[in-house]
């Protein structure tokens, strides 16, 4: 069955301030979306809504996962349901390992008594590690700790070649890389690439979309999207920049606080 | 004997008569008689924040129990066995209550002269050891009112002689078990490094009573000679109800380190004091603690370190977790006396509350009688952070679980320093079972 994530007319407030005003998108695994757009427009926190962050508050909407009421679950919930999330800054959580951290985290995802034999899991993680090219030592520090903005990355995707979701969704994941990190973590998640994942990456440089070949590209504005198209809606952002959309919705700022409605 | 509530009425008489007839040496003897004379003349300790006008430090059924020995290893209560790793055990102290009840040690330390004994027959058997060193550099009999009650009442303990240039490579522990409701631990330990020597030492109180209103009054000196290096590592299980003086206290001389990893889980209402005078130039402390605080229980952590010599570095680190109504007072003192010259004095202090009832202040004092010093204090009280549960939650991992982690994950750095592997298994199994306990 290909699973299917729906979102329909999200609305999302913090802190009693309007900022996603109306999203509309539909995911099915095996594609790649992108969300692009300029910086403060909603993108993160389309994100961080899907997951649950205790602060975003829904007040009108739905977001569906095959059928079941994504917003009626607890956030560990939702992972389990299939949604990842990797985050634009992860969390650093002192005193406890990396390995530790995914093991509970794989465990999570399994019934009890059907916990993952330690032999396999170290199979697992050294595989993947080396894949991203990711220093054997970071298996045994601290989650985040200390971790450089790349190695933050990099991690998170660890995670999700880890836990192999219906769904990633992948907020600013590359920001802060330098080219060969950049690679890497593209690597990754296009191993993932096939009928059992689907993927919406969040960016708002095109340059991680020479490596991810996306099959939809959405723009977002003003806490909506307001225009979508395939690959090569991608490309002529590169080479044009914004403005042109902004001429053609007769708009001047993009951020969610500039349209007071 | 007995004493009632929070006063203290002392039959002086009658505790030198006993001491006497259970054959104690002379020295011993007259340091209890000393306090005994000094006692009702000073005053009480006096810890910062903490009101223990109300708290009965004095109340004992007995002034000793007599408790069974043990023979061999094997014979050791489950409890105990569970604190040891059994096959590569090699010295080791168990006292019963106030009786000292099995005792190892390795043959090539005692060829080396290595002295590991209960510390009222070394009074006998070492004096000239003993004495030199029994409440004279480390804390005075006169100290305070509990040091004084301490000395006069003093009913077990141990003696650990290092010789010079002497290292033992494997470490000496002590586990006392506290399985009589009207025994109270006036406990004593004495450890002296002498130069260029090295010991890790570890001491485990236990109590496999529930509950019990007798007296926990521990005093432990640590003396590091020159070029001498001790790592010290307790874990505190004491029942509720008790009520707790602990003192511990390290002498650094030039050159010498003392490091310190103290698991404090004690169930009872406590006042821990942990200094550590850096007397020599060059010398070293990093001191851990970690606690859990849970019920009505309050608990005063004073941690001192003061820097005599030049050159003299020391790192508090101290986490602590509160639970219920439970109350934490987290006092550290860095003092830089003047003379210490290119001091280092840091200190961290975290307290994590899991509860709006439970109290928790972490007050760090940095005192600096110099010039050119460094020195820094970190200090916080807070919550689990809702993000981080957001981040562990939004892999899969449940609310409980992921507090869980948080919660060992913060009081890690304290539990990975304790030296021994059996020992830090328990450690992280007490944090477990008080963490969960509802
Ligand atoms: N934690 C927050 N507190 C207050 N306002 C926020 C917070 N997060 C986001 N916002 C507001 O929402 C707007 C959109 O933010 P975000 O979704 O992070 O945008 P993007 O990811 O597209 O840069 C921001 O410009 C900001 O005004
Ligand atoms: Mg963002």
């Amino acid at each position: 069955m290909t699973s299917v994530l729906e979102i329909k007319n999200l609305h999302v407030e913090i802190d009693g301030k309007k900022i996603l005003k109306g999203v509309d998108l539909t995911l099915k695994q095996g594609e790649i979306h992108a969300v692009m757009g300029p910086n403060g427009t909603g993108k993160s926190t389309l994100a961080q809504a899907i997951m649950g962050h205790p602060r975003y508050e829904v007040t009108q909407g739905e977001v569906i996962l095959d059928g079941e009421d994504v917003l009626e679950m607890e956030v560990d919930e939702r992972s389990k349901a299939g949604l990842f999330l990797g985050m634009q800054y992860p969390s650093e959580i002192s005193g406890v390992t990396t390995s530790d951290f995914l093991r509970s985290a794989i465990n999570a995802q399994r019934e009890e008594g059907d916990e993952i034999n330690l032999m396999q899991f170290i199979k697992k993680l050294d595989k993947n590690m080396e894949y991203l090219e990711i220093d054997q030592d970071m298996a045994t520090r601290y989650l985040n700790e200390g971790f450089s903005g790349g190695e933050k990355k990099r991690n998170e995707i660890l995670q999700l070649m880890m836990l192999e979701p219906k769904f990633g969704i992948l907020d600013e994941i590359d920001s802060g890389l330098d080219i060969d990190a950049l690679k890497v973590v593209s690597k990754g998640i296009n191993k993932l690439r096939g009928e059992q994942f689907g993927s919406l990456i969040i960016t708002h440089y095109q340059r991680l979309l020479n490596y991810i070949s996306p099959d939809f590209v959405h723009v977002m504005m003003r806490g909506k999207i307001v225009k979508s198209g395939g690959k090569e809606l991608a490309e002529r952002l590169e080479a044009e920049g914004y403005d042109w959309i902004k001429e053609e919705l007769g708009i001047d700022d993009v951020t969610v606080e500039s349209d007071v409605n | 004997m007995a004493t009632v509530s929070n006063e203290l009425i002392l039959n002086a008489d009658e505790v030198i008569q006993r001491a006497t007839d259970r054959g104690e040496s002379d020295f011993l003897i007259n340091k209890k008689k000393e306090a005994l004379e000094l006692i009702e003349n000073i005053d009480m300790p006096k810890p910062d924040k903490t009101n223990i006008k109300r708290w009965d430090f004095f109340t004992m059924s007995e002034p000793v129990v007599d408790s069974s020995v043990y023979n061999s290893l094997e014979e050791l209560p489950e409890s105990v066995k569970a604190l040891l790793d059994i096959e590569n055990t090699k010295n080791i102290y168990v006292q019963h209550n106030n009786t000292p009840a099995y005792l190892q040690i390795d043959e090539k330390l005692k060829d080396k002269g290595v002295i590991i004994e209960n510390i009222v027959e070394a009074t006998h058997n070492h004096p000239e050891l003993v004495e030199k060193y029994f409440m004279q550099d480390g804390v005075k009999v006169d100290e305070n009112k509990l040091t004084a009650f301490h000395t006069a009442m003093l009913n077990g303990g141990l003696f650990v002689y290092v010789p010079k240039d002497v290292h033992i490579e494997d470490p000496v522990q002590m586990v006392l078990l506290h399985d009589d409701e009207k025994a109270s631990l006036i406990n004593h330990v004495l450890i002296v490094a002498d130069k260029g020597s090295e010991i890790t030492y570890v001491e485990n109180y236990l109590s496999n009573v529930e509950e019990t209103k007798e007296q926990i009054n521990i005093v432990s000196e640590v003396l590091a000679l020159d070029n001498a290096k001790v790592t010290y590592g307790a874990v505190d299980v004491l029942a509720e109800g008790m009520t707790g003086y602990i003192n511990r206290r390290g002498i650094a001389s030039d050159d010498a380190t003392i490091d310190w990893a103290l698991g404090l889980m004690n169930d009872s209402n406590v006042i821990n004091d942990n200094t550590t005078y850096l007397m020599g130039d060059r010398s070293n402390s990093d001191l851990k603690t970690v606690t859990i605080g849970r019920g009505q229980q309050i608990q005063n952590v004073t941690t001192q370190i003061i820097h005599y010599g030049k050159d003299s570095n020391a790192h508090i680190l101290k986490h602590g977790v509160m639970k219920d109504s439970a109350t934490s007072i987290f006092n550290g003192v860095g003092y830089i006396k003047h003379g210490g010259t290119r001091a280092d004095a840091q200190q961290e202090s975290r307290i994590l509350m899991l509860s709006d009832r439970a109290r928790g202040d972490a007050n760090p004092i940095l005192l600096i009688d110099e010039d050119d010093v460094t020195a820094g204090h970190a200090a916080s009280v807070g919550r689990v952070d809702p993000l981080q549960l957001f981040y562990l939650m939004s892999r899969g991992i449940s609310q409980e679980e992921a507090e869980r982690l948080v919660i060992h994950g913060f009081l890690d750095p304290v539990v990975k320093a304790l030296p021994i592997e059996s020992v830090k298994r328990q450690l992280k199994e007490i944090i477990e079972m008080k963490i969960l306990s509802k």
